[in-house]
């Protein structure tokens, strides 16, 4: 299936870095019509689906993501995911959302204090998301991460309003599904990898789908979010 | 300001010998001004002029037919077909990762990323070879942490993938570590950019962050000697902001696109002193600039601190005239500083102005051509020949071989670099198609079929038993290791890592090296297209090891051919790849130096014309999809090889039976870890076996059939044998055991 005519926006910020990989895997693997769009853009109006790639925008200098979150397209973000718009955020992407009030809780040092990056297992806990819809509950996906603070925190009530909404859509797991400690590659608080907003449209997640969305490049699991999300848009008209 | 007077004294806190600045003196037909003296030494100065190397730099091979630009600019650049180039250099950072290995690595990887993307092209990899002291060396677990947090640090923020590399621990590096980055651009061949400062009126243009103090060569004055009211002397590491140089990557990139630029340069060692004269030589004009114009972080500068500042960050661009506009709404819109600061003039000299008045003016060519050149004598030592001397037959032989072999695989030199890589983004761009753990890196080229191969390496055990030997080595080993994974080597770059080159027994050496690497290079047909050269090795009077690191680039024309290291399934068979022979070869061996704790002996013979019919083969081997894998020997010899292609596939280790392919009147230690050149173990599926070996028939590659891929261990049959999963275990865990750092 491809994605021929959803138009997708990329964000850019000043840092940003896997903008590039993002665009490639939209355009060039799933055929959509991706944009980047520059951060000091105030409208998404005329996008189907926003993507937040990865990166280091302002460099992480004050803290990840809390410079991104003032810019001017973040107020297009947010009018667009609050008009049910699907917006993913990857990595860096997901920290902007944390920043900007999207997506709750927050992001702290992986525990090793080490960046790490590596190939992961994930396990799909949600089905009931734009972004996972193809993909059956309990699938599980290989996965690569790449980051210093992706060790997802969020106080109790928090985090039982996720599990209870069903909001947490991926968690890092063994090869064989198992979600145990030693599968847990930063200390997230229940091995949290991604989550969603209450209205499922706006989803976080730390590894990098954009990364293994061609088989060559070692695995091709992270294009069913694409393609989930694409299937998503046309079954919803325009 | 009061000015300084300028005084023989003064000039040798410069660096300047006595006849240089004589010479300055009548090249100048006065005295130079303190501005001037700063601008001589540091152009003048190692680093900058190859004054010590450049006669013998000379005996590289440096054209090609696939070469678009050699020695001589920021970056060499290779033809890789389809209107395609790739722009590459390796460059050392050396003594600021000493004295601060964060910093100093980070900001390594700043300059040399700066130095392709000058030329046009887009950095998509990063490599780095490392050396470090003992692991047990107080200071070795610091400098490890810092070095490699520096260069993640850098390289993941600004976004390019550090795909590959090489670390070594000896003694010889205690007081003096090796940190030298590669970096690899694609460009195309119409976007192509150089230093060049032409067309006069032209004007020159300052980009990037702001100047400070940071950096400043003659930090070694007293600071009485200035001003009374200037600052105290900053730390001479400058500090890298990753993210600024993100910002001037983009900007850059983006003004190349148009065509209103005639050159550009990094500011990178010497900053504004070193871009403007050589842009000014490279086009043989002059330029005329005005510092007030300099944007500046910090109040009160002076003419030579400006013109010395190392500040990171900052480039020079000559634009057309009349297309500044474009120039300043790029930079403008990635928030960077822009300013025009003076203009191209046609009369062959430099003309620095300040505050009004002129505070410099030297002919290009002065301080650029008449640059000193000196051919340095060069002995080899007499303590040269006690090192070959060993006994071998003398050496005890290990009480179980088995325990030894595993023991090498688990020494902080074979064992795994996951520890490191897994803190480099290696992934990032989505062009690694061969990650970290293989013999080379291979990255696709988006929108083409190729994909480049690239590996750095270095014995320098055997450069320091015989320079001439361990520099042909270096260049070989690099060629067959991205040879094993299909790819042809095109080019190379260099980073040439030597003790104080005044001393005869150290120019020797770098004589040497240059001299094996240029036989080895001839042989390949590879040209040296850009690299670098770091004197000074040296701590309380004890030299480094020669260390002429060789970073090899490959094309593979079709990437899907691609091959790996390691065994892929059960039953294949395992072969080994050699020149016709039946000597062991343990001078120099990690054998000889982890078990028996030397590092004498005569180094391994290289023979580079089997090793450049080797590479063709394995070449060939791999477009007709006869291999499953292809491994290069190196260091541990066969066995360690061996277990290596059972114990490093991602998919976890496998076992592997082979005989021994030496004769019985070989002691079994020597046969196993004997480093003998110019071999590979290969595997393949029993029904490839005749075509392979009618392949390796043309090339004049003798096979040795040596047995099967299977089972749970690794073994050569009738002497030794490891438990694969046992063995992974060790390995893995070996380089953060031996550091003392958590796996």
């Amino acid at each position: 299936m491809t994605g021929q005519a959803m138009k997708i926006a990329v964000l850019v910020f000043p840092g940003s870095n896997c903008d590039h990989d993002a665009y490639h895997a939209l355009k060039h693997v799933l055929s959509a019509d991706a944009r980047f769009v520059w951060h000091k853009e105030g409208s998404l109006a005329e996008f189907d689906a926003a993507v937040i790639p990865g990166g280091f925008t302002y460099g992480d200098y004050l803290r990840t993501g809390a410079m991104a979150k003032l810019s001017p397209v973040m107020g297009a973000v947010r009018g667009f995911a609050d008009a049910g718009g699907p917006v993913i955020g990857i990595c860096n992407g997901f920290q902007i959302l944390l920043e900007a009030g999207l997506l709750p809780g927050a992001m702290i040092a992986n525990e090793s204090l080490k960046f790490i990056c590596d190939y992961k297992y994930i396990k799909t806990e949600t089905s009931g998301t734009p972004f996972t819809r193809g993909i059956p509950e309990n699938a599980v996906l290989r996965v690569p991460i790449a980051h210093y603070q992706g060790n997802y925190y969020a106080d109790r009530e928090t985090l039982a309003g996720l599990e209870e909404n069903g909001q947490v859509v991926f968690r890092y797991c063994d090869a064989a599904g198992n979600v145990t400690p030693d599968a847990n590659p930063n200390g997230s608080v229940g091995n949290i990898a991604g989550i969603c907003n209450a209205s499922r449209n706006v989803l976080g997640m730390m590894p990098h789908p954009e990364r293994c969305s061609e088989a060559e490049m070692g695995s091709a699991d992270g294009r069913r979010l694409f393609t989930s999300m694409i299937q998503w848009l046309k079954e919803r008209g325009r | 300001m009061r000015e300084i007077p300028v005084t023989p004294e003064l000039a040798r806190e410069h660096g300047l010998s006595a006849e240089e600045f004589e010479r300055i003196r009548s090249i100048l037909g006065r005295d130079p001004n303190i501005t001037e003296l700063g601008i001589f030494s540091v152009m003048w100065s190692e680093h900058c002029s190859y004054k010590s190397s450049r006669v013998h730099l000379r005996k590289f091979p440096t054209k090609g037919p696939r070469v678009l630009q050699g020695p001589g600019e920021n970056a060499g650049i290779v033809d890789i077909g389809d209107g395609l180039a790739v722009a590459f250099k390796m460059e050392s950072h050396n003594h600021p990762s000493y004295i601060e290995p964060y910093q100093g690595a980070a900001t390594g990887v700043g300059g040399i990323l700066r130095d392709v993307f000058t030329m046009g092209a887009r950095p998509i990899a990063l490599l780095d070879s490392l050396r470090f002291g003992r692991t047990d060396h107080p200071r070795s677990r610091y400098l490890v942490d810092g070095v490699v947090s520096g260069i993640a640090g850098y390289g993941n923020c600004i976004g390019v993938p550090t795909v590959g590399g090489e670390v070594y621990f000896d003694e010889c590096y205690d007081g003096n570590i090796l940190v030298n980055v590669f970096t690899l651009g694609v460009v195309r061949h119409d976007r192509i950019r150089r230093g060049y400062a032409s067309g006069v009126g032209n004007p020159v243009i300052y980009v990037g962050s702001k100047t400070g103090r940071d950096g400043i060569h003659g930090a070694t004055m007293a600071s009485e000697e200035f001003d009374e009211k200037s600052e105290e002397k900053r730390p001479t590491v400058q500090v890298g902001d990753p993210f600024t140089e993100k910002l001037l990557l983009e900007a850059c990139l983006e003004l190349m696109k148009t065509d209103a630029i005639v050159g550009i340069q990094d500011m990178g060692a010497a900053g504004l002193t070193s871009s403007s004269f050589e842009m000014a030589s490279r086009a043989g004009t002059g330029f005329r600039i005005d510092l007030d114009r300099v944007p500046q972080r910090e109040e009160g500068m002076t003419p030579y601190e400006l013109m010395l500042s190392e500040s990171q960050e900052r480039m020079l661009i000559v634009a057309k005239k009349g297309r500044e506009r474009e120039v300043f709404e790029i930079f403008e819109k990635w928030d960077l500083d822009v300013s025009v600061i003076g203009y191209v003039t046609g009369d062959g000299v430099g003309r620095i102005r300040m505050g009004g008045g002129n505070v410099a003016e030297i002919p290009i060519a002065a301080v650029t051509d008449e640059a000193p050149v000196y051919n340095r004598p060069s002995a080899r030592p007499e303590s040269q020949d006690a090192l070959s001397r060993l006994d071998f037959s003398a050496l005890p032989f290990p009480s179980d071989l088995s325990e030894t072999w595993k023991r090498l695989m688990g020494c902080a030199e074979m064992a795994d670099k996951r520890w490191i890589y897994r803190q480099y983004d290696h992934m990032i761009r989505t062009n690694t198609l061969v990650l970290p753990g293989s013999d080379a890196a291979v990255l696709r080229v988006k929108g083409t079929r190729k994909g480049i191969a690239l590996s750095v390496d270095c014995n320098s055990r055997y450069c320091f038993l015989d320079p001439y030997v361990g520099g042909m080595i270096a260049v070989c080993e690099s060629a067959r290791n991205v040879a094993c994974s299909g790819a042809e080597p095109i080019g190379l770059s260099d980073c040439l890592n030597f003790g104080n080159p005044e001393k005869p027994e150290i120019m020797w050496q770098f004589r040497s090296a240059i001299e094996g690497m240029a036989k080895a290079c001839e042989a390949f047909q590879v040209p040296v297209v850009s690299g670098n050269v770091s004197f000074y090795n040296e701590t309380k009077g004890k030299g480094i090891h020669p260390t002429p690191t060789v970073a090899m680039v490959g094309l593979l024309e079709d990437a899907s051919v691609r091959l790996v290291q390691w065994f892929r399934g059960e039953g294949d068979l395992v072969f080994l790849a050699d020149a016709d022979r039946s000597t062991v070869e343990l001078g120099g061996s990690l054998y000889l130096n982890e078990i028996h704790g030397k590092v004498e002996g005569i180094p391994p013979e290289s023979d580079p014309a089997h090793e450049a019919r080797l590479c063709r083969f394995l070449r060939e081997a791999a477009q007709r999809k006869l291999l499953s894998s292809a491994h290069d020997l190196a260091e541990g010899g066969l066995a360690c090889a061996l277990a290596e292609s059972c114990i490093t596939r991602p998919e976890g280790p496998i076992g592997a039976k082979i005989r021994n392919p030496f004769p019985e009147s070989i002691r079994a230690d020597f046969a196993m870890f004997s480093e003998n050149q110019g071999r590979a173990l290969l595997s393949c599926p029993p029904e490839k076996k005749a075509a392979l070996l009618a392949a390796a028939g043309e090339f004049r590659i003798k096979m040795e059939e040596l047995g099967a891929v299977g089972g749970t261990w690794i073994e050569i049959e009738g002497i030794a044998r490891l438990d694969a999963q046992e063995t992974e275990s060790s390995w893995r865990g070996g380089l953060a055991g031996a550091l003392g750092f958590e796996g």
